[in-house]
């Protein structure tokens, strides 16, 4: 049979489609299929990189990936990617991949801090890991250990490594990457409406009118979506608006009829600004009915401090650091501060002490009325003379952008979406700035409605999947729960099969603070996941002191040598996306399935096969016993409890968490994955150190069973064989059908089911909280809330640093398209590395003019805690007004930061990335 | 020590040959300002230019507008030579010489090439080439001998890459090894005919000394110019040939002191007139 | 004679030699001229003047503080000796004080190309006339008309929403996407080559020719009705107007008077 060029591209795709979809294949285009492919074969996967949730197809030839295609049945992307996800078959053979087990030895090969890396076998590497862990555990208790998690771990390899901290180790020490940038959202969403993710999802931007974006290139860092809103935007040019606030301009204001350049942090104050606009002067917007029905208002502390460390004095600060660090125990209130927060009584050049600073996220309801005096000083003069970012823009012009902004938000019948990312998480007021956003939203009453609502996007590709859905932060536990909640640890004990009391109630040490307690030696081994930290996290040159100067033994899982492997004891080789069987979690709350493709290189192995193996060094009685955690906290000791269990003292965590009977129940072969390999489950070709398999269907099992945590709490998932029949689904997944639009009764079944009328905020956190003021909490009585959002009133404040004469400038850090993140992956794709070198310091021409730097001038940025070096460009695709400059964190040779301030929002605890001062001059 | 002092101008030559070189090299890979650019045109101390004037030349014949900065700096280049230092380019800057120079040794060496044996080409014949480089240029509209010249391609090739430039410099050695001693130097560059052209009167200037001449012969079997010697034994006199090299080979070899580096107006000029 | 004889068979024989040799070598050099796809630094002088000009000496080379001008050797193929960029390995990063022309010797590299009048009638450098070249896309291969978010090109062009902007396609294949696509404008394109660098397709799809082999010339004749300023492009139109083809170019009467009817 002969096909033309274009019937066989035709008969490929519908094939490819259709046999993802499970469904049957019309006989001859089959055979056509199977001709025209010879040795191909073509498997449904998801984008590696970022939280779009880009579904793609992979082809497979000899045990390697040859190709990719964009999945033209994948809903997000229909076929299409951005150049990241064009190079997927790219990333996992740079040819300096990570082979076998590295460790830092001596002479003799014994573990030395001080030596050499060189290869060991993994029951080396697990040795010298599992000792060093129990020597520092047994000194230090489960406080003393920790890992470092990931956005970017499938959903399995978070759920392993999560329960076998929380369960097995019985430490809560463990936060994955997306604290530094997802966790605002989460704070806000938690505290705005009980429940964490976006309530609206990717089909908001074929409906909406306006698309406002907050801190959220877009253009750059969600391609796929914004060609989606650029398609919006041409479908009605004359309806639809584009609004781009930003701190510099960037690609998305190619797109937008507002472009709004604010002063960093700012963004607080024009949020005000807007609810004052409309609670004073456009009344007739606000929804009344939807907010009586749905709403209360709610307001909490100011003095909440930065984030920094405690200790404003703490020894390892350098001196230049002392005067920033202050910020953490009190600021001298600003003129604008003074005026912002002139209801609260502060007046310029009071002292404000950070008496709150341990209660960041307690917060109180308040009436209207309060509400309603709260937002008086925030008038467009105000609020534009201290917004406007842009020197050479005139301050009339600003006032008009915010006045149409106004316009946008209140005109009756436009639908209005607004997104944001980095701008608003990495904020020293990260989960303010969220919560004021819902803020205006469900005063309009533009909330979880097609076309209509507040919705945070996603960085990373399972940031929502992984990181939050699976819960491997600190304080979390799958679905939403908390290590907290006695109730939430008495379920996971009993989904996990652990003896009641094994898991620990006190909140662990987020990202940030594991890197503080490292230098602190409070934490003495750590492990690092799916994560480069020592090149992602604020104030690195600390950490970098930390991990090489102090006693401490360090693991770094990873594919390729990045700067975290570096500054590490034991270097894991990492199995890559296509090598193992995996799931990811968007931003819209899909979920997607993918098979594992390929063989892994070397004798790499998946994240959750470590995780696995790890556990076996372990047995009950090493660490069920009882552990003092601080004062007032002691984890009793369960072994009597778990013999009574049917476990032995002798059992090791292995056969309790992952071996056990219900795991051993998933059988390997299983039908979903005929044809397909499963290192984990049977082995490979490689037979790795003699590994055979652990002979059943560990991912199936994992996944099964971190399912059982959101089913009936609205967290619902579907079983793990319908997720490799689909294109992903968004959760909850309630009767096998998907939920379009949360919150929301014509849509979510469990909106219905409250029967609160069109809308119910059912998310069950932070329902009950004090009635107060605005100057605090008043009385003991508490009030309820079922099914209510709250609207906060939140104040501005000035960041922890700003630019003063000696660091005349702003920084912003971020992204670039071409590269992922720390690079670690794109800069080893040739077109990709070509394509964008290094980073470079994108500056205006007025401030370069000011140094006299040419374009292209390798020039030091240094601040208070460190320094760089860069090249200058004026030109480029990022042009911030004059003040500011902004350099992308993918490149090692510019590791940015080594700069940058590890402030804090007080509540989310995730990093500001965007603004501390700098000073730059010729290197 | 007759060795060395029989070698005392060779390795002086050497060390100004590689010296230039150097700092051209250092001019373009380490930002030394001494010397930037090539033999070709160049700056000095990032102050004076300098450039090759037979370049120059064949850039009027070619009927464009030359640059200032080229028109004085081939004017520098012509006058230090032709007032002061005669056809020393050719023995003291050009990096060609040390391949020609080696084709020589070798083919003496080896056999090859005897001095003195009947030529297979004029040594007029260099006139004709520049006369012919003048012509194509002007037909052409491009400075002709600058995209065939050898001394070029070494001297850049060394600088800013080589290339295949190393064919056309094998190609000179082996024409001056196995065709010609001498050949491309004294026989066919039109560079050096050009400077042999303009040196004429220049000061600096080798001496014979007849009295003190046992009528060796060794100046004249190493001198790649003998043309230039009618004089030894005959009379004494400065070389007054602008085809002399100031090489300084002939005092060299001469072990009867009967050559010096001396200049073109000496007393010993009129007491040779007085004799 | 045969002194006399023999000193006109040596003329004779030298002026052959010379005529042979000078044939050979105009052949030669004449092939040098013929190398349409050179790129030359900022300010070169039109080819033929610049290959005249040009001393080979590579001041302009070493002036580049990125390594990006190449002086060509032989092999290269390009007139050995000359200045060129290879756009792909390494592009032009438009220095604004242009140190490669600057440092031009013989004004092969002319800065009045690459200047412009500043307020206060002083020649000030402006690298932004700089024409190496102009960027051409196969839109064939460039994956931003496939519909893939890449635009690479557009984002490290230094004249970013001039040169090179983007043009919005809905994707009907979708109906739910955008298909950027770069388009390239020949009134600010520089040529630097920055988007031939980072063009992420195996060979880039955007590349960089020199200006008379990518370009076209409309019209003298005809004024866009909608651009005011089109006017400008015509207004050193020859002033003979007269046209010719086959048709017309035997005069009237020859036409009506001869030939069959």
């Amino acid at each position: 049979m002969k096909l033309t060029r274009r019937e066989l591209l035709k008969t490929t795709a519908v094939v490819a489609a259709a046999t993802a979809a499970g469904m049957s294949v019309p006989r001859e285009l089959e055979a056509a299929a199977k001709h025209t492919e010879a040795g191909w074969r073509w498997d449904k996967a998801v984008c590696r990189f970022c939280g779009t949730g880009c579904g793609i197809m992979v082809a497979t030839k000899g045990d390697r990936i040859v190709a990719v295609k964009g999945d033209p049945a994948a809903p997000v992307n229909m076929g299409l990617n951005c150049i990241k996800g064009y190079f997927n078959a790219k990333i996992i053979y740079g040819a300096d991949r990570l082979t076998e087990p590295l460790m830092r030895v001596n002479a003799k090969g014994e573990f030395d801090k001080k030596g050499k890396f060189r290869p060991i076998t993994w029951k080396r590497a697990f040795e010298e890991m599992a000792k060093q862990f129990k020597k520092y555990y047994s000194q230090l208790g489960p406080t003393g250990v920790a890992v470092f998690g990931s956005g970017q771990y499938t959903v399995q390899e978070g759920y392993a490594a999560a329960k076998l901290m929380k369960a097995g180790f019985r430490s809560n020490n463990i936060d994955p990457n997306a604290r530094l940038c997802m966790a605002s959202a989460v704070a806000a969403f938690i505290e705005t409406f009980g429940i964490d993710e976006p309530a609206g999802n990717y089909d908001d931007m074929h409906h909406s009118d306006t698309i406002v974006l907050w801190g959220a290139n877009m253009a750059e860092m969600h391609p796929v979506l914004w060609s989606k809103i650029t398609n919006r935007k041409l479908s009605d040019t004359k309806r639809v608006r584009v609004v781009n606030l930003t701190t510099f301009s960037n690609r998305c204001s190619n797109l937008a009829d507002i472009e709004v350049v604010i002063k960093p942090n700012t963004d607080l104050a024009i949020q005000n600004y807007l609810l004052r606009e409309i609670v004073y002067n456009r009344p007739q917007a606000i929804d009344g009915d939807f907010v009586n029905q749905n709403c209360i208002f709610a307001t909490g502390y100011v003095d909440i401090g930065y984030g920094l460390r405690p200790q404003t004095d703490h020894p390892k600060y350098k001196k230049a650091e002392l005067d920033t660090a202050s910020r953490e125990a009190f600021k001298i209130i600003t003129k604008d501060e003074a005026i912002a927060m002139g209801t609260l009584g502060f007046k310029e050049g009071d002292k404000m002490e950070m008496k709150h600073a341990g209660q960041a996220g307690n917060h109180w309801a308040i009436s209207f009325e309060d509400f309603k005096k709260g937002l008086e000083p925030y008038t467009l003069d105000f609020v534009a003379a201290l917004a406007k970012g842009d020197p050479d823009e005139s301050l009339e012009s600003f006032k008009k952008k915010l006045t149409a902004l106004a316009d946008l938000y209140t005109e009756k019948d436009r639908k209005v979406v607004s997104f944001w990312t980095m701008g608003f998480n990495q904020h020293v007021r990260g989960t303010w700035v969220n919560e004021q956003v819902y803020a205006i939203h469900l005063l309009l009453g533009k909330q979880s409605q097609p076309g209509n609502g507040a919705f945070s996007l996603t960085g990373q590709p399972s940031a929502c999947g992984t990181a939050r859905e699976v819960g491997t932060f600190a304080h979390r536990l799958p679905a939403d729960m908390v290590v907290m909640n006695p109730k939430h640890r008495a379920m996971s004990e009993k989904i996990w099969k652990v003896p009641e009391g094994t898991l620990n109630p006190v909140v662990g040490s987020h990202f940030i603070k594991i890197l503080r307690d490292l230098e602190d030696g409070k934490i003495r081994w750590a492990w690092v996941q799916v994560n480069n930290p020592w090149q992602n996290a604020n104030n690195a040159n600390h950490w970098i002191a930390a991990a090489r100067e102090m006693d401490n033994f360090i693991v770094v899982s990873d594919a390729y040598p990045s700067i975290s492997a570096k500054v590490a004891d034991l270097i894991l080789p990492a199995a890559m996306i296509f090598e193992k069987w995996g799931a990811y979690g968007n931003a819209e709350r899909r979920t997607q399935h993918w098979r594992q493709q390929v063989t892994p290189i070397g004798k790499a192995m998946s994240d959750t096969w470590q995780t696995v193996e790890f556990a076996k060094h372990f047995t009950l009685a090493d660490v069920w016993k009882e552990w003092k955690i601080n004062d007032t906290n002691t984890l009793p000791d369960v072994r009597s409890k778990a013999r009574e269990m049917g476990y032995k003292d002798s059992d090791t965590l292995y056969d309790v968490l992952f071996a056990n009977k219900e795991a051993k129940g998933y059988a390997w072969p299983d039908p979903i994955g005929k044809g397909f390999l499963n290192s984990e489950a049977a082995g490979d070709k490689r037979n790795v150190e003699g590994f055979k398999g652990y002979g059943f269907f560990l991912q199936k099992y994992l996944w099964e069973e971190y399912r059982k945590f959101g089913i009936d709490h609205a967290h619902d998932l579907a079983d793990f064989d319908t997720y490799h029949k689909v294109r992903g689904l968004r959760w909850p997944v309630v009767d096998g059908k998907e939920t379009l639009w949360r919150f929301n009764a014509e849509y979510d079944p469990y909106a219905k089911k409250e029967n609160h009328g069109k809308f119910a905020f059912y998310g069950p956190a932070g329902k009950e909280i004090p009635k107060g003021d605005l100057s605090g909490p008043k009385g003991e009585d508490k009030v309820k809330l079922p099914n209510k959002a709250k609207i906060f009133l939140r104040h501005y404040i000035d960041p922890a640093e700003i630019p003063d004469t000696e660091y005349p400038l702003w920084l912003c850090t971020g992204r670039v398209l071409e590269h992922w993140h720390t690079g670690t992956m794109t800069m080893r794709v040739p077109e990709l590395y070509r394509a964008v070198p290094e980073a470079l310091c994108y500056m205006s021409a007025g401030d370069a003019k000011k140094n006299s730097f040419k374009d292209g001038d390798l020039i030091w940025i240094e601040s208070r805690r460190g320094k760089v070096k860069a090249r200058v460009e004026t030109r480029g695709r990022n042009l911030p007004p004059q003040g500011l400059v902004f350099i992308p964190f993918f490149d090692e040779q510019v590791l940015i930061n080594k700069v940058t301030l590890d402030a804090t929002c007080p509540i989310s605890k995730e990093p500001d990335f965007k603004k501390c001062a700098v000073k730059v001059y010729k290197a | 020590m007759p060795s060395m002092r029989g070698y005392r101008f060779m390795f002086f030559r050497r060390i100004s040959q590689t010296a230039i070189i150097g700092l051209f090299l250092g001019g373009h890979l380490l930002g030394w300002q001494v010397l930037q650019g090539n033999l070709s045109s160049s700056w000095l101390l990032h102050t004076v230019p300098l450039a090759d004037p037979f370049a120059v030349l064949q850039m009027f014949a070619t009927r464009h507008v030359v640059a200032t900065e080229a028109l004085i700096g081939g004017l520098i280049i012509a006058l230090f030579f032709g007032l002061l230092a005669g056809r020393s380019f050719c023995s003291w800057v050009c990096p060609l010489n040390m391949v020609t120079d080696a084709a020589g040794w070798l083919g003496e060496k080896a056999g090859l090439i005897h001095p003195g044996k009947s030529p297979v080409i004029s040594r007029k014949t260099r006139y004709g080439v520049i006369g012919v480089s003048l012509a194509v240029s002007l037909s052409t509209g491009l400075a002709a001998f600058e995209w065939i010249s050898p001394i070029a391609m070494l001297h850049r090739g060394i600088i800013f890459g080589m290339g295949m430039g190393w064919t056309l410099v094998l190609a000179v050695f082996f024409f001056d090894l196995f065709v010609q001693r001498d050949g491309f130097c004294g026989h066919l560059c039109p560079l050096g005919g050009f400077y042999a052209l303009i040196t004429g009167f220049s000061l600096i200037r080798i001496r014979h000394d007849k009295e003190k001449c046992t009528l060796c012969r060794k100046c004249l079997d190493i001198c790649p110019e003998q043309q230039v010697l009618p004089m030894i034994g005959q009379i004494s006199s400065a070389v007054t040939s602008g085809e002399c090299t100031n090489c300084g080979r002939c005092i060299e070899v001469c072990n009867d002191h009967a050559m010096k580096f001396g200049i073109r107006f000496s007393p010993a000029k009129q007491r040779t007139r007085i004799a | 004679m045969p002194e006399r004889r023999k000193f006109l068979l040596t003329m004779a024989r030298g002026v052959g030699a010379a005529t042979i040799g000078g044939l050979a070598w105009t052949g030669f050099l004449d092939g040098k001229k013929a190398y349409p796809t050179v790129l030359r630094p900022p300010g070169a002088a039109p080819e033929k003047d610049f290959l005249a000009t040009c001393t080979k000496c590579g001041l302009c080379v070493t002036a580049c503080p990125y390594q990006a001008l190449i002086l060509a050797k032989p092999g290269d193929e390009r007139p050995i000796g000359t200045p060129y960029f290879r756009m792909r390995e390494a592009p032009c990063r438009m220095c604004r004080d242009i140190p490669c022309t600057v440092s031009c010797p013989t004004g092969a590299l002319d800065r009045s190309l690459v200047s412009e009048k500043d307020d206060h009638g002083n020649m000030m450098l402006d690298v932004n006339k700089t024409r190496i070249g102009l960027a051409v896309i196969d839109r064939e291969t460039c994956i931003a008309f496939w519909g893939i978010q890449c635009d690479t090109c557009y984002r490290t062009c230094p004249l970013i929403d001039k040169a090179v902007t983007i043009e919005y396609l809905r994707n009907e294949r979708t109906g739910k996407h955008t298909i950027m696509a770069p388009v390239v404008h020949s009134d600010h394109c520089t040529g630097c080559g920055m988007c031939e660098r980072a063009c992420v397709t195996k060979k880039a799809s955007i590349f960089v020719l020199p200006r008379e082999l990518a370009m076209g010339e409309s019209s003298a004749r005809y004024v866009k009705g909608w651009e005011s300023t089109d006017e400008e492009r015509i207004s050193d139109a020859p002033e003979d107007t007269t046209t010719v083809t086959p048709r017309s170019e035997k005069p009237p009467l020859d036409y009506l008077n001869k030939g069959d009817l």
